[in-house]
């Protein structure tokens, strides 16, 4: 066959179908292989929601728990604690909970929490991950109200974990899902089904 | 013609001559591809070596996924294999993949190599790519070897057991042999562990390092053809072989079908039968490795079974192993064993062409009967085809110089 009996269309069109097709099935054979590097059964497993007994905790004491490997602070504010919330108001970058990704619906509220006696907030600093440390010693002179201070770059929350303003971190400290089964036990992890 | 000269004028100024002033990139292109020229008149048994290709680049891709999901260790190792099957997402997919591609590497290669000794492709003046070629072959045994151990299994156990013991034959050195391969007094974590470092680096990089060379050397010399005969002896005004076309695009689009009909099997083999009714992964591996108890009927993997065949007809330790390394050794000769003025099967005369047959009724018994039990008769038949065997590379110098040939055609044969 010369040059000049070459269907170029059909040509063109074969190229083009066969291109689509590879690609097409490619696609379909890369997804398995994504879809393996995702956390597997066993580590959705160990990624499962953690009941934590508060039953024992006492007004102004805190407990470290671990959720999916990440610190869960449980801190049961004192009357006191909370009434100091909204004192240092306009030194906070975010003090309504504003940013959606930082708690869930039912901690969009001044105390960031379904009851106002206990902080449920994620022990990881907002700008690097560090693990904030405790500080609920009142220091006027220092306008501090108590809260969390981080040591890796000097971040500072309140007592609800809201971020001060003029700090790395960018946003308050994260709520993670949960809920109260009983007055004394609360699910991490999961705030909707059956327990 | 014009095509690729416009291709060439694109590249002298821009990005592709930037690139081209740094690295032979469109030179390479040129010599390897667009203006390779291998034989038109290829037919279906000149697609084995790219879907050999196609299955390396499958193992080496499955198996780094199934790496990031198995433990190399005799306590870990049985259920991670499980783990993968069950609580990875698609793992089983994956792994069914690499199992079942290690038996069809086995195929493709076989019918790779039965190519070249049909045609004659290890004949002058391409003896170095079929030395090369059989080193590819001995290093992928000794991976699929190392792989089978990896499962912990019983029968990864027990067939290590029994391959690695195989050593233990030779005169003085054996045991210490054995002991150095093993690194304990039993196959144990130490070996699995080193068999994993083996399986997963030092031989895959082997492989490819000796597959590069393979291809190098064949480039050099030019693709063998049906017809047996030097399409470099006729050459036109430019240089170009008459009977040659440019491997792209014209024997990669021919190639392109193979490798969409192939995978279309392999997939077949993947989600409906990936045990090939205990073949391609044996039933005893499914219960974890047990050094107090061997599995009643041990056998090692198909595509080893022929040649262990060989070395049960054998009635000696010693020279059981013997036999069975020179079954595997001895196909290294044929470029000299070969003394026939002719390559192809297609000019040879009836001695040749009922010794291939012969030879290949052999292989294929010998591999049946290395997955029977050690029964009398089933010895008894693996000695006789063994015979054959070894009769068909020993006679070989002899039958080739007697036997007549037909005249060989000045252009290779094509029809269309």
């Amino acid at each position: 066959m010369s040059e000049d009996d070459l269907d170029r269309n059909r040509r063109h069109f074969l190229t083009v179908a066969t291109a689509v097709t590879g690609v097409a099935g490619l696609t379909a054979a890369v997804i398995p292989f994504i879809s393996s590097l995702k956390p597997s059964a066993r580590a959705q497993a160990l990624g499962a929601p953690v009941e934590v007994s508060i039953g024992s905790l006492k007004p102004g004491e805190m407990i470290r728990v671990l959720w999916r490997g990440r610190l869960v602070f449980v801190l049961r504010r004192t009357e006191e604690m909370l009434s100091r919330l909204s004192a240092n108001i306009e030194n906070l970058r975010d003090p309504d909970s504003v940013e959606v990704e930082q708690q869930p619906d039912y901690a969009v509220n001044e105390t960031r929490s379904v009851r106002p006696e206990y902080l449920i907030v994620e022990g990881s600093c907002t700008h690097l991950g560090c693990a904030p440390i405790e500080d609920f010693e009142v220091r006027p002179t220092e306008s501090w109200g108590g809260g969390f201070f981080c040591p890796c770059h000097g971040s500072k929350f309140d007592l609800a974990g809201r971020v001060f303003k003029g700090v790395p971190a960018p946003t308050n400290l994260r709520v993670p899902p949960y809920r109260f089964i009983t007055d004394d036990l609360i699910m991490i992890g999961q705030d909707s089904g059956a327990v | 013609m014009a095509r690729i000269e416009a291709e060439v004028d694109k590249s002298k100024d821009g990005l592709m001559k930037w690139i081209n002033d740094r690295f032979p990139f469109t030179e390479t292109m040129k010599y390897h591809a667009t203006e390779y020229y291998a034989s038109k008149n290829f037919n279906f048994w000149y697609v084995f070596g790219v879907l050999a290709f196609v299955i390396l680049f499958i193992q080496l891709f499955t198996g780094i996924f199934l790496t990031m999901n198995y433990k190399p260790s005799a306590s870990e190792a049985f259920a991670s294999v499980e783990y993968i099957m069950r609580d990875v997402e698609w793992g089983w997919l994956i792994r069914y993949m690499h199992s079942t591609g290690a038996s069809f590497f086995f195929i493709v290669v076989y019918l790779h190599m039965f190519r070249a000794m049909l045609y004659g492709s290890y004949k002058k003046p391409r003896e170095l790519i079929w030395i090369i070629g059989m080193l590819i072959f001995l290093v992928l045994m000794a991976e699929a070897f190392a792989g089978y151990l990896l499962p912990w299994g019983q029968m990864s156990y027990w067939g290590a057991q029994v391959i690695i013991s195989l050593f233990g034959a030779i005169p003085w050195v054996g045991d210490a042999l054995v002991e150095l391969i093993r690194g304990d007094y039993m196959i144990s974590d130490i070996t699995l562990n080193r068999f994993f470092a083996l399986h997963v680096i030092l031989l895959p990089l082997a492989l490819i390092g000796l597959i590069f060379v393979h291809i190098v050397a064949l480039h050099e010399v030019g693709s063998n053809n049906p017809d047996g005969i030097e399409i470099k002896d006729k050459k036109d005004a430019d240089g170009i072989p008459l009977d040659g076309v440019a491997f792209h695009p014209y024997h990669t689009s021919k190639d392109l079908v193979a490798i969409i009909i192939f995978l279309i099997i392999f997939c077949c083999v993947v989600f409906f039968a990936p045990e090939m009714g205990g073949y391609f992964l044996e039933h005893a591996n499914f219960e974890p490795a047990n050094m107090s108890a061997t599995p009643e009927h041990i056998v090692p993997v198909w595509y080893f079974t022929p040649f262990y065949a060989i070395l049960r007809a054998v009635p000696d330790k010693l020279w059981g192993f013997i036999f069975f390394g020179l079954s595997v050794i001895v196909p290294l000769f044929l470029p000299w064993l070969d003394r026939s003025r002719v390559k192809s099967i297609r000019y040879r005369g009836w001695i040749s062409k009922s010794a291939l047959c012969a030879f290949v009724i052999a292989f294929l018994a010998l591999g049946w009967l290395g997955t029977m039990p050690a029964d009398p008769p089933y010895v008894m038949a693996a000695r006789v085809f063994a015979v054959i065997y070894f009769a068909f590379f020993i006679l070989m110098p002899y039958y080739t110089t007697i036997d007549k040939t037909k005249p060989v055609p000045e252009r290779v044969l094509y029809h269309g």
